[in-house]
């Protein structure tokens, strides 16, 4: 057995070496798949970072009437902690809302003074509630309203809840969603469609390729070899394949990255690509190799079914 | 040894190769099927070696039913067969040498029977010097010649060869005819399917004449005679 697997990986390798332009012409063309694959994939990730750092922008913010005890408010912030849908609460107290304030408004003087003239800080206290997904907000707003309702107040049962701005923000946020939602879908739909084009282009090339050698085939299994000698050294070539193929992809993805990288930075600094090869180099580098050896092997093996029925 | 019981072979309405053929071939014989073109010899060589099926009948080598056997059965049945074709069918990618100890690799021999046999084989037919040349390098009368070497090389019980001469000069012709004369008295059965008068008239061995698909004549010794 290990005699004839040699001699298989033997065959193989060399009908790769002897075959050169045919080998060259599927290498270059599993090549193109490899790096239309990868591409698809880093926009995936580009796509789902923007849209998360998009997602990320929109959140509720609970007001609360300016004689609300702090402690009530974090009592209803641990409340909403511990709900499913939220991912956190921030508390802005009254003396830090007139610091973002004053912040916000540093080079309006007119407006600063106006406020240094009033006795109290007129600012309310709020809690910032981030959902763990922006389709959430609804849900999280319907607790709220609902405690706003049954008298919003752990401590006297007055309603101590002055705003919610949600229902101010439904309408911005349902649309978000939806372009989120129309972008994540519409993305993997494309991205499977030309992932599958791809596919076909190498598949059909493996597939030329092995026609160029039905008569060969047929030799062989008039010659005496079993289905497996014959194939095999067709699956090696189609192991070769995807190996050379996916080295030669990362040639080019790697300074494709390193030049269109730092650009993209400049565009949108939530996302660095850089840094998102550096840490998944090697876990990439394999995912490619063993989609050039998958597509390789499989092509093969379908493509040579047909000439082994004799 | 091989037997052909009621053989037919229809491949449509308008083309019907062979028609209830009957025959035997024994043990160390040296036959020829002869014929115009079309009239079934090709097809029934490749019958025996299982490229395609009978439409009708059957086939016995060496008492075993060649139609019963499974598709992974055939590679056995085919080692102990050589078959040599007209249009030589080398692997174009392989040396002289690859092409003859191809077959002794298929069949899971030894790297060192191979390496001390197929030298040989290759002498015996004259390459000695040729091993290395691929196929496109080699001459048509070289070319069969190694593919002879590759029927030979498993020491197969039968060798079939389908017009081996139909693409060769005379001289070369009589080269290949004279070493399957050697093979054959060397306790190799030979089949041999030709159009080829003078060779066929000149071997003064058993002749199967075939006509429009059907048996006309079957001879010891016999002539090229056709209607």
């Amino acid at each position: 057995m290990f005699t004839a697997l040699g001699r298989i990986i033997k065959s193989g390798s060399i009908n790769f070496w002897r075959n050169g332009w045919l080998s060259t012409a599927t290498v270059l063309i599993m090549t193109v798949a490899l790096i239309t694959w990868t591409s698809i994939f880093l926009s995936n990730v580009i796509l789902t970072s923007v849209l998360d750092v998009l997602a990320e922008k929109v959140d509720i913010s609970v007001y609360f009437n300016l004689d609300t005890k702090e402690s009530d408010i974090l009592a209803l912030k641990s409340k909403l902690e511990g709900l499913k849908e939220v991912a956190s609460v921030e508390y802005v107290s009254t003396d830090q809302a007139l610091q973002i304030f004053k912040n916000r408004h540093a080079g309006d003087d007119i407006l600063l003074k106006s406020i240094q003239e009033l006795d109290n800080n007129p600012l309310e206290a709020s809690l910032n509630i981030l959902a763990k997904d922006s389709t959430r907000y609804a849900a999280i707003a319907s607790f709220l309203n609902q405690f706003s309702a049954e008298g919003g107040s752990a401590s006297g049962g007055k309603n101590i809840v002055s705003k919610i701005n949600y229902t101010e923000n439904k309408i911005v946020i349902d649309r978000l969603n939806n372009i989120i939602r129309v972008l994540r879908e519409g993305g993997l739909v494309a991205g499977l469609i030309l992932a599958f084009i791809a596919f076909l282009v190498a598949f059909n090339t493996v597939r030329l390729a092995i026609y160029s050698s039905r008569e060969e085939i047929t030799v062989m299994k008039l010659v005496g070899a079993s289905n497996w000698f014959v194939r095999g050294p067709f699956i090696i070539e189609g192991v070769l394949h995807g190996i050379i193929a996916s080295v030669f992809s990362f040639m080019v993805i790697i300074p494709g990255i390193g030049f269109f990288g730092p650009k993209l930075f400049n565009f949108l600094p939530e996302i660095n690509l850089m840094n998102y090869i550096g840490n998944n180099f090697w876990s990439l580098l394999l995912l490619q190799t063993l989609g050039g050896i998958i597509l390789g092997v499989f092509s093969s093996w379908v493509a040579i079914r047909k000439y082994l029925k004799i | 040894m091989i037997r052909f019981e009621n053989i037919s072979k229809i491949y449509n309405s308008h083309s019907v190769a062979l028609k209830s053929v009957t025959f035997e071939v024994k043990p160390n014989e040296f036959v020829s099927v002869v014929g115009r073109s079309g009239a079934g010899k090709s097809t029934l060589l490749k019958l025996l070696i299982a490229e395609e099926k009978p439409t009708g009948g059957k086939i016995f080598f060496d008492r075993q039913n060649i139609l019963q056997m499974r598709p992974d059965e055939l590679p056995f049945l085919r080692r102990q067969i050589g078959a040599v074709f007209q249009d030589f069918k080398l692997l174009p990618n392989k040396t002289a040498y690859e092409n003859v100890a191809f077959a002794m690799e298929v069949a899971g021999k030894s790297k060192r029977e191979i390496k001390s046999d197929v030298p040989k084989v290759l002498d015996l037919v004259g390459l000695k010097d040729k091993v290395n040349n691929f196929p496109r390098e080699l001459s048509g009368g070289e070319k069969q010649r190694v593919a002879i070497a590759r029927a030979l090389v498993h020491r197969p019980s039968v060798i079939v060869a389908d017009e081996p001469t139909g693409n060769l000069d005379p001289i070369n012709t009589w080269d290949i005819i004279r070493l399957l004369l050697k093979i054959n008295e060397l306790g190799t059965t030979v089949i041999l399917a030709t159009h080829d008068k003078e060779i066929i008239n000149a071997l003064e061995r058993r002749v199967v004449s075939l006509e429009n698909g059907t048996v006309v004549r079957d001879e010891n010794p016999g002539r090229y005679i056709l209607s």
